[in-house]
């Protein structure tokens, strides 16, 4: 895995940019060719139907594509190239459709896994935990098992996880699927504020058109 | 619905069902009875002796002069250092190995077909592999015959001690050699039950690499599932008495070579002393084993503390870097370890330092042809009677389970794991004087019965996923159809299982294969088998001879793998040319 | 009609499960005087002859016996293929404990010395049989003195003899020019080649023979050693024996820390290249294994000046055997003056004979006059400095002083 990266070029841009992005399984194209720039704070909705691709769009920004796909194209993320980097290198969040919280640690230590190692001392990371159960709303939830939370709890705590990594990038994979109408509405609510406050751009997949019309950017629809 | 049939098929249906289910019911109830009882009676025959109860030869007190004289025998507290050091550091470093193979071993591509690249050395028994070892790693050995005289300048084999080294660090590199790929194992099937993928793609994106990810996130989850196996390594590493009759100390040796010499004394009152020491191994077992579920708690504390601080270093993928390079180092070993005696069995004179033999010839396997066939023969009608049997019994407890809609819980799966968690010696004896007391001892039907007891376990544990995994919608459909319970499982449910019931079978038949103190006790010497012949000429016949016994050890259940493998795949190849 | 096939079928299991567990049938009964009435007896019958198998030619010789008398007397031999002979004697002491007394799955035991003396003091062995066997008159009962006497113990006929062992030295012609003749000697040449000789296991009697051997030439007055040790004299008798394996130790093969297990075990390290020297019980070793590759071409034969241990083995018959019959034929054909000469043959077995040949017609000797020669066989004169072996306590105690003062 090549661990340089190309230094910002004359055409150096804030936020996630994408330069003909190809991906395709053996023979059968599924995204010919794709040019996006998102700016910081901007969210993005990419919509299609089921197998047209969105999930391994996401995967190959996020470096983690199934071997079995084949893509090309370059990622940039505030002018830094990061297409040879290693998923862990990449500093981009993202968000699942389950929350995939740890099951063998509390809400408190799953929060911490995402701070980084920069931060050091166990007094100032519990601090930061406690920062952020505060800002999702579940001050004093830090020593509770993940499993006794509800669904809605569950994904703030995922979003606040993804967040405290101080990612420069923000994937959404159909994050709000498994929640009912009221949950949707105020989770979505939450990612946005969120996000933007810290000025990342958004990648939102989705195929329910009220989550388009929440995050109020640009929406683009793949062909199957 | 006026068809006149169709109310007396319905009826038929439903007594065979009634019928099926009363006698499937008792399939669980048997095959548990099968070897927990004889385990069980086993420990208590074994454990009245060690106080000096056993009217046969004379024993009717009560008393603790057996264990006097077990403490005072010479050697014997070196002999319990060897066995508690040896075994505890086999069992940690097979860990350590599988954990960094598995965590370095992720998602590569190479990795899915992980089953069937162990396959060969999980199917070797471990006699066959310890014999290749000391061949290996003698001073005259295959590693020293290489680089000499060229490297070392060795003319002739120096003095140095490897094999029966009082530290035995032979014993530990095969045991580990032969353990790690046996967790590798049990690891990849427990990974099936957790969202590997997804939770790893979280902890990278979180910016941790695959191996430390895979050591926080998957390790914790997946552990409780692989504590059972881990177990069962640690009291075989402990128990053991072929591999350390073959490559470690025997002056003194480690306490189960210990109580296996005394049993087999010609003085009949070293049996009390004998009982005594498998008593002390029981307990020596139980007593690491405790120790391990405690050392669990204390790594999960410290884990959790190495989790908080959430370094994203690497110095943790280093350490399982290498444990991924040992591994396959030691596969490499015990690769060689097999095509080391293979050659011997053609060799005609091989002298040191040469590094192949001066000259081949197929005079060894022609001589030993007329004396290999009783034990071939036995060996695999005792195998596959044992396999048979163990597949009827696991078949109609799978059954009974997929009919009456109850999984066997955790505690099943402990019972299960039984006859590997105690050591051997410490009921086989005790199972001895009970088939002795009937007459039973040295029939054929007692061996396999004894074999029966170790081959059950493995054969649930290899069939048990796949069958349960199978979708519960083909059965649905069948039933629809009109079959019953019978037909769906003869005409649907085993070709469908086809694939995975072979390999269950290839499984059983390898441990059958590989048994030697069951064939031993229970048979009383009179029943020869290739590996209770290959560890009774391994303390010093001609390495020729040796060769072919350990080359053919090593062939029986590999051909069974092949087999099992080749099957399915000669029927979907045959099945398709009958339809083109 | 279904519940004729459903009786039929479980009669058919049960006769199948029976058949697989029950032990074998066969009527115990006193055999007959009159030999042609045993041999009219043990025609049809199966002889369980438990026998060390450690040693693939001695295999090889058991199954070649089985094979001539299926052919001439219709008795199957089964060789019951033992680590060692102490599991026979564990074996019918165990069935003696069980009220086993007849139908016992020994028939027949390779055996000598402690086990015998085992065996015997129980009244486990049946007999006396061996003046019944017609071919004993070929027996050397004069010069061999080690035929009637099994480590002191008389034999009575309470086993047969069938083949002799006398210690010797083999070592490697290429490597050892001056090989030692004496026991100080043996530790002289021991200093001078460190880690070049061993010695098998103490618990093994080859092992504990060499111990034997060597307190035979270091004690003033040999003969005590036939009578039992007290605790007294066994210190006193056997302390030159320790003050002269301490001095050899250190120079042994691993200082003395790993010794191999048995003979072949220690034949193998000699083909190794990793010893030059070792002590062997069967002076045809040499020639036996040079002639089957298994040692190098240069091996060579000494027996030491002043006389080396020589034993006799025998086979007995358990008073519960199942077979007596089959088994007297067994123990008759291995002195037939044929077998006994096919066993000397050092491309068999090299073992020597029992009988002596002086007994025989010029027919009967001439399998012996045809024995191929071999430069690695010791001359007949150097075997006829054989010493008695001891009493059989002295190679208990030796053998646990041994373990208690070199087990650490």
């Amino acid at each position: 895995m090549r661990r340089t990266s190309v230094p910002p070029g004359p055409e150096a841009r804030a936020g996630l940019t994408l330069r003909g992005v190809r991906i395709a399984i053996r023979a059968h194209v599924l995204i010919p060719a794709l040019d996006l720039d998102i700016g910081p704070g901007e969210c993005v909705t990419i919509m299609g139907r089921s197998g047209a691709g969105k999930s391994t769009l996401l995967a190959y920004i996020a470096g983690t594509m199934e071997p079995a796909f084949s893509a090309a194209g370059q990622v940039a993320i505030d002018g830094v190239d990061v297409t040879g980097l290693a998923p862990e290198q990449r500093r981009i969040g993202i968000l699942f459709q389950d929350d995939l919280l740890f099951p063998h640690l509390s809400v408190g230590e799953n929060l911490a896994f995402g701070l980084p190692a920069s931060l050091r001392g166990i007094p100032a990371r519990r601090e930061a935990v406690e920062r952020a159960l505060a800002e999702a709303e579940l001050a004093g939830f830090a020593r509770r098992d993940p499993a006794t939370l509800s669904g809605g709890q569950r994904a703030r705590v995922a979003l606040m996880r993804t967040l405290l990594a101080a990612p420069r990038a923000l994937l959404l994979d159909e994050p709000f699927n498994k929640l009912d109408a009221q949950l949707r509405h105020d989770f979505r609510r939450f990612v946005f504020d969120h996000a933007t406050e810290r000025g990342l751009p958004i990648l939102l997949v989705t195929h329910d058109v009220a989550d388009a019309t929440a995050a109020g950017g640009r929406t683009m629809t793949l062909e199957a | 619905m006026d068809d006149p049939h169709h109310g007396r098929v319905g009826a038929a249906v439903h007594e065979v069902t009634r019928a099926r289910g009363g006698v499937l019911r008792l399939a669980p109830a048997l095959t548990v009875a099968v070897f927990l009882l004889p385990i069980g009676a086993g420990l208590i025959g074994t454990a009245l002796p060690a106080f000096g109860y056993l009217p046969a030869i004379g024993g009717r007190a009560f008393g603790i002069a057996p264990w006097r004289e077990l403490f005072a025998s010479p050697g014997i507290a070196t002999a319990v250092r060897t066995t508690v050091v040896t075994g505890i550091a086999a069992t940690l470093v097979s860990v350590a190995l599988a954990l960094g193979f598995c965590a370095v071993a992720h998602g590569r591509r190479w990795t899915r077909r992980i089953g069937g690249m162990l396959a060969p050395i999980l199917a070797t028994p471990h006699a066959a592999v310890a014999i290749g070892f000391a061949f290996v790693v003698a001073p005259s050995g295959w590693i020293a015959r290489a680089l000499s005289p060229w490297l070392t300048g060795w003319a002739l084999p120096p003095d140095i001690a490897t094999v029966g080294h009082a530290s035995g660090w032979p014993l530990v590199l095969c045991l580990v050699a032969k353990e790690t790929p046996y967790l590798i194992l049990m690891i990849a099937g427990a990974l099936h039950q957790v969202p590997a993928a997804r939770h790893l793609g979280i902890a990278r994106m979180l910016g941790y690499g695959v191996t430390e990810a895979w050591l926080k996130v998957i390790l914790p989850q997946i552990y409780p599932q692989i504590r059972l196996p881990i177990l069962a390594v640690l009291a075989f590493s402990l128990s053991v008495v072929d591999v350390a009759l073959i490559l470690g100390p025997s002056n003194p040796p480690t306490l189960a070579v210990l109580a296996v010499r005394w049993f087999g004394d010609a003085d009949i009152a070293n049996y009390f002393p004998g009982a005594a020491a498998a008593c002390l191994l029981f307990a020596i077992v139980v007593g690491a084993m405790m120790a391990w579920v405690a050392l669990e708690h204390a790594g999960e504390a410290v884990g959790r503390r190495w989790i908080a601080r959430g370094t994203r270093s690497g110095a943790a993928s280093i350490g399982a870097r290498a444990a991924f390079a040992m591994t396959i180092a030691l596969c490499a070993g015990s690769a060689l370890a097999i095509v080391g005696m293979s050659i011997w069995s053609f060799a005609a004179q091989w002298r040191f330092p040469d590094a192949l033999p001066g000259s081949l010839t197929l005079g060894n396997w022609s001589r030993l042809w007329a004396s290999l066939a009783v034990p071939v023969a036995t060996t695999l009608a005792l195998a596959l009677a044992a396999t048979l049997i163990a597949l009827l019994l696991v078949v109609c407890c799978l059954e009974n389970e997929s009919r009456t809609h109850r999984r066997a819980g955790d505690r099943a799966l402990w019972i299960l794991y039984v006859p590997l968690l105690v050591p051997q010696i410490a009921f086989l004896f005790g199972a001895q004087v009970l088939l002795v007391s009937t007459g039973l001892d040295g029939t054929f039907g007692a061996v396999v019965w004894a074999h029966l007891i170790f081959v059950l376990p493995y054969l649930f544990l290899s069939l048990a996923d796949p069958w349960r995994a199978l979708d519960p919608r083909y059965a649905r459909s069948a039933t629809s159809l009109g079959a019953t319970p019978l037909e769906l499982l003869l005409r649907i449910k085993l070709p469908l299982l086809m694939g995975p019931v072979l390999i269950a079978c290839a499984v059983a038949f390898a441990v059958s294969v590989g048994q030697y103190l069951p064939t031993l006790f229970a048979g009383s010497g009179r029943v020869a088998t290739l590996t209770t012949d290959a560890v009774t000429l391994s303390a010093g016949a001609d390495r020729r001879v040796i060769g072919v016994y350990a080359l053919l050890q090593a062939a029986l259940p590999c051909c069974a793998y092949l087999l099992a493998v080749a099957l399915p795949a000669w029927r979907m190849a045959h099945r398709r040319a009958r339809w083109t | 009609m279904r519940a004729w096939r459903r009786a039929s079928i479980v009669a058919w299991v049960t006769w199948m499960l029976a058949s697989v567990f029950a032990p074998g049938v066969s009527v115990a009964v006193e055999p007959a005087q009159n030999w042609s009435d045993i041999t009219r007896k043990a025609r049809g019958q199966t002889v369980n002859f438990n026998a060390w198998a450690g040693d693939e030619k001695t295999n090889a010789f058991i199954a070649w016996v089985g094979e001539q008398i299926a052919k001439r007397f219709g008795v199957m031999v089964n060789h019951v293929k033992l680590r060692d002979t102490s599991e026979a004697v564990t074996r019918v002491v165990a069935e003696k404990a069980a009220g086993r007394d007849r139908d016992g799955t020994v028939d027949l035991v390779w055996i000598n010395g402690p086990n015998f003396l085992a065996l015997r003091e129980e009244g486990l062995l049946f007999g006396p049989f061996a003046a019944m066997l017609p071919n004993y008159r070929y027996v050397d009962t004069t010069n061999v003195r080690s035929n009637l006497v099994d480590f002191t113990v008389p034999v009575d006929g309470y086993e047969s003899p069938w083949r002799r062992a006398q210690i010797v030295f083999v070592y490697d012609g290429e490597r050892v020019t001056e090989p030692p003749r004496s026991v100080p000697a043996l530790l002289a040449w021991a200093k001078a080649h460190p880690g070049r000789t061993t010695h098998p296991n103490a618990r093994n009697f080859l092992g504990s023979t060499f111990l034997k051997q060597a307190l035979y030439e270091l004690v003033p007055d040999p003969e005590v050693l036939q009578r039992p040790p007290t605790d007294a004299s066994f210190a006193s008798v056997t302390a030159p024996l320790w003050a002269w394996y301490d001095a050899l130790r250190p120079t042994l093969w691993r200082r003395g820390e790993q010794f191999p297990d048995n003979g072949p075990a220690q034949r193998q390290l000699m083909n190794d290249g990793e010893i030059d020297l070792m002590v062997s019980f069967n002076p045809a070793e040499a020639a036996v294994a040079l002639s089957a590759g298994q040692l190098p071409d240069s091996v060579r034969t000494v027996v030491f000046d002043k006389g080396t241990i020589g034993n006799t083995s025998f086979v007995a018959i358990p008073y519960n055997a199942a077979n007596k019959e089959g088994a007297m034929i067994v123990a008759d054909f291995l002195l037939e003056p044929a077998t006994q000469a096919h066993a000397q043959d050092f491309r068999q077995m090299g073992n020597i004979t029992v009988l002596d040949l002086a007994k025989l017609t010029a027919a009967e000797r001439a399998p012996f006059d045809a024995l191929p020669r071999n430069p690695a066989l010791p001359t007949s004169a150097e075997l006829r400095r054989t010493l008695l072996e001891p009493h059989p306590t002295w190679m208990t105690r030796i053998t646990a002083e041994w373990e208690r003062r070199y087990t650490k």
